[in-house]
């Protein structure tokens, strides 16, 4: 084991029955580093860190932690914690009506009798040092999900952690809730804490990280150093190939500028989540989007398009008719289609069947009385899951055991099923892989193609420029401007963004 | 209520099984059937004779069996939608059949209670017992959908009243039907030897399985109480589907409540179907289907309602007293429980597998 080191895993092995998920991978994290795990879903990121925080347990191979003797064997989440890993998941695992202190300090007791004065008097005290914005006798469900993860971070410094992994914790953070946290992650670097960070965000790798691993397919690509890795390279290894893929994207993006008629038309539409009324319309065969930092109201605008929200005024125009939606499965009649935000709470149905999920909404459309026969929805099942490339091992298989990408691609293909004019994608690409990512995009080119209609939300806003060709910026609710053709510019939308002030 | 398509290598099948939600109920099956095939092979005997109205009848446990859980079995389909959509359960389902069969009486009746002729046809009193029935689910359904209370608190409402609402349907007499053919329903049809509630059972039975194959109920009920946000963004009305669910339950408790009454052509409002809800939940539970609702085995749920009646006329006959059943009964649920939790079944297909390395001599199981 180097000196220098906290981390050493090495030749790890594990396989799931027949599938290999790690072969011969080695990790190695140094005191005081930032060190991101990158590849593409299913290369085995998350399969190496459950190795190393013991929810799974390693077929072959060794762990090497600082201040052990020879290998470490980590049997389950509460050893790799007393060895001073911790883990902070994306998706938060707190209690959020219990207090900040409470959080921070729940299932660690050291007697059955907590003074809660003192408790709460360490939790304000570690908060203040990270800078955390955030009182110990807070409700946690009341902060930001910034905050929040920000508690479960301190939690984890508290317990003296050497080995600090963050699971793509920016994913549904802002920009400026990201800069904090990243502050925090600096000052946590500067204390010698070795943090594991896994994101699909490359600027992000670019902004804090010190080295780069990158996996994939169960197998280590290498250990790079982040000065030697240029971005193109970095993602090329991610994938395995050259990146030939994204600049065809971006050439298929030029020169449609004549579009079909109106296909859909808001006026004054506004909903019970909407801050105040707005009108929109969207041409056939039109890729527009709708962009703005978290909670601009950009989600409740599109959730007003397709009835997701109660909707309480405002007059919809259709292929030229008037119609009326006021419950999603008015939309749907009308063609629309509505990938949600949120894939996990909106969007899957985890017990059910890839094949149930992917005939849902068609299923519903053909009305109660019409159910699609098992040998019709296998077919369609198997055509879409041939059509959109998905990885899963029968059409019974529950969504909920697919990897994300996996899972979006489900919930498109529902939609696709549905043959909509007009698709609402919001925040498709959220949390999944660059090679996904850039298949969806394509998708959204190719659907624009054919004559429909999409929307697309997303809070990358170089994949809006790569997909959209008409932009509508929103801020605080309201719609601050409109921007296309030489106007759609990463820093003309950023100004527009901030308010032109900057 | 899915049909797999496993190889039919004995071996994987047989770990498929382990798998499978009906294991539970048809395991539990397979070892009461043994340990009365061992203690007492006479248990599986049928008889034919006549009864005391001089119609010819089969007897014997079997067919007890069958005739005595036709009310569980028809509870446990509506007890299954309505746990699947709405993650709770029906409590009240008991006092219900108090009321539904108290309105059969009613409307039969009149205001005689020993009335020498019905006062309408069986078939009026049945419609209206089903009708009244289904605007008690739609009472619970409303509460649980649309004022999104917990499903125990909501029937416990009905639960509590239900009983006395029975009684004062009939301002608190006990009727009596003197009609033979009222009882047709509950015992036997001259000429046929097999008891009619296993026939209405099994008509339940088809019912619910075209509703199932021919309506979408199964998919919404299952969306729904998996998650109910996609569900709704989907198009589902999910406070509908939880509502409509209690109001088949409604129905289910109607046709239950007529098969009580008719059995003696009278009613106890106190103890008439007690705690039948809490089999009528556990056969869901036997089912392997999760109390918490979503993904359900409506084939898992019934068979466990014959589980449940297979084992508590095993124990009359082993002269349990009828105090003591249910403890004896209890020690039967724990242990079937527990292997139907999925934490066991896994374990239980892992030393399966680890079985079926040991020996790779494949033999068939």
């Amino acid at each position: 084991m180097q000196k220098d080191s906290v981390l050493e895993m090495r030749g790890i092995y594990k396989s799931f029955y027949s599938v290999k998920a790690l072969q011969d991978v080695d990790f190695t994290l140094r005191e005081g580093e930032i060190h991101a795990l990158m590849g593409e879903n299913g290369a085995g990121k998350s399969t190496l860190i459950k190795v190393l925080t013991g929810v799974y347990a390693k077929d072959e191979g060794q762990i090497f932690l600082k201040g052990h003797e020879g290998p470490v064997n980590i049997k389950s989440p509460e050893e790799a914690q007393k060895a001073g890993i911790s883990t902070v998941y994306q998706e938060i695992t707190l209690c959020p009506n219990l207090t900040v202190a409470e959080n921070m300090y729940i299932g660690r007791e050291r007697s059955p009798i907590t003074n809660w004065r003192r408790m709460n008097a360490d939790a304000n005290r570690i908060l203040e040092a990270l800078a955390i914005p955030a009182k110990a006798q807070q409700q946690l469900g009341t902060c930001s999900i910034a905050v929040q993860q920000m508690v479960a971070i301190a939690r984890a410094v508290d317990m003296e952690c050497k080995v600090l992994i963050l699971d793509e914790p920016t994913s549904s953070l802002d920009e400026s809730e990201v800069s904090k946290l990243f502050k925090l992650m600096l000052d946590l670097k500067s204390r010698g804490v070795g943090i594991i960070f896994v994101t699909h965000f490359l600027d992000q790798v670019y902004e804090v990280c010190d080295r780069i691993t990158v996996l994939r397919d169960g197998h280590l690509i290498g250990e790079y150093a982040i000065e030697n890795m240029p971005r193109v390279d970095l993602v090329s290894k991610m994938l395995g190939k050259e990146l030939d893929d994204l600049s065809e994207i971006k050439s298929g993006d030029e020169g449609e500028s004549s579009y079909g008629e109106v296909i859909y038309e808001a006026d004054g539409l506004s909903s019970t989540a909407t801050r105040s009324p707005f009108s929109f319309s969207i041409h056939k065969g039109e890729v527009n989007g709708f962009t703005g930092l978290l909670g601009s109201g950009r989600s409740e605008c599109v959730r007003a398009i397709f009835g997701a929200d109660r909707v309480t005024s405002g007059k919809v125009h259709m292929d030229g008719h008037d119609i009326k939606v006021s419950k999603p499965r008015d939309a749907m009649k009308h063609g629309i289609g509505y990938l949600p935000e949120d894939r996990k709470k909106d969007g899957i149905v985890g017990d059910l069947s890839v094949r149930e999920n992917i005939i849902l909404a068609l299923q519903v459309m053909k009305g109660f009385f019409g159910p699609i026969s098992r040998a019709q929805a296998e077919a369609f099942a198997d055509e879409y899951i041939k059509l959109l490339d998905i990885k899963t091992a029968s059409t019974d298989t529950p969504i909920k055991s697919l990897s994300g990408g996996n899972q979006q691609k489900v919930i498109l293909a529902r939609w696709l099923l549905t043959n909509p004019q007009y698709l609402i994608l919001d925040e498709p690409t959220r949390g999944i892989d660059i090679g996904t990512k850039i298949e969806i995009q394509k998708l959204v080119l190719k659907l624009a193609s054919e004559g429909k209609s999409v929307t697309f939300i997303s809070s990358e806003i170089d994949e809006m420029l790569r997909t959209c060709s008409r932009l509508i910026v929103m801020r605080d609710g309201k719609e601050v401007g409109e921007l296309s053709g030489s106007d759609l510019t990463q820093s003309k939308i950023m100004n527009t963004i901030a308010g032109g002030a900057r | 209520m899915s049909i797999d398509k496993t190889p039919s290598i004995g071996l994987q099948k047989a770990s498929g099984l382990f798998r499978r939600q009906i294991f539970i109920p048809l395991a539990a099956l397979i070892v009461l059937i043994l340990f009365n095939l061992i203690a007492d092979p006479s248990f599986f005997e049928i008889s034919y004779g006549t009864n005391s109205a001089g119609n010819p009848v089969l007897s014997g446990y079997l067919i007890t069996i069958l005739d005595n859980a036709s009310e569980l079995a028809i509870l446990a389909i509506g007890m299954t939608l309505v746990t699947a959509a709405s993650g709770g359960q029906d409590i009240s389902v008991g006092a219900a059949i108090a009321i539904s069969g108290s309105v059969v009486l009613r409307v039969l009746c009149g205001d005689n209670p020993r009335p020498d002729e019905m006062q309408a046809s069986i078939l009026t009193a049945f419609l209206i017992s089903c009708v009244v029935s289904m605007l008690f689910g739609a009472f619970n359904g409303t509460l649980v959908a649309y004022f999104n209370i917990q499903p125990m608190i909501a029937t416990l409402i009905l639960y509590t009243a239900g009983r006395s609402i029975a009684a004062w349907i009939n301002n608190n007499r006990l009727p009596i039907i003197s009609d033979p053919s009222f009882g047709y329903f509950g015992t036997f049809i001259p000429g046929i030897p097999i008891p009619t509630p296993i026939f209405i059972a099994i008509i339940c039975m088809a019912i619910i399985a075209l509703v199932l194959k021919f309506t979408t109920l199964g998919l919404y009920a299952q969306s729904v109480g998996i998650n109910p946000n996609s569900a709704k963004l989907n198009g589902i009305n999910p406070a509908f589907i939880k509502f409509i669910t209690y109001v088949i339950m409604g129905l289910c408790v109607a046709v239950a409540g007529f098969i009580k009454v008719t059995r003696f052509s009278t009613i106890n409002y106190s103890v008439v179907a007690l705690d039948i809800e809490m089999d009528a939940i556990l056969a869901v539970a036997l089912g392997g289907n999760a109390l918490s609702g979503g993904k359900f085995s409506m084939v898992s749920s019934i068979l466990g309602a014959y589980v449940i009646q297979f084992l508590t006329t095993t124990l009359f006959k082993f002269n349990v007293s009828s105090s003591a059943l249910p403890a004896y009964k209890a020690v039967v649920v724990i242990v079937l429980v527990v292997l139907s939790a999925p934490t066991v079944r896994e374990t239980l297909k892992k030393a399966w597998n680890r079985l079926r390395a040991g020996s790779p001599a494949r033999k068939e199981a």
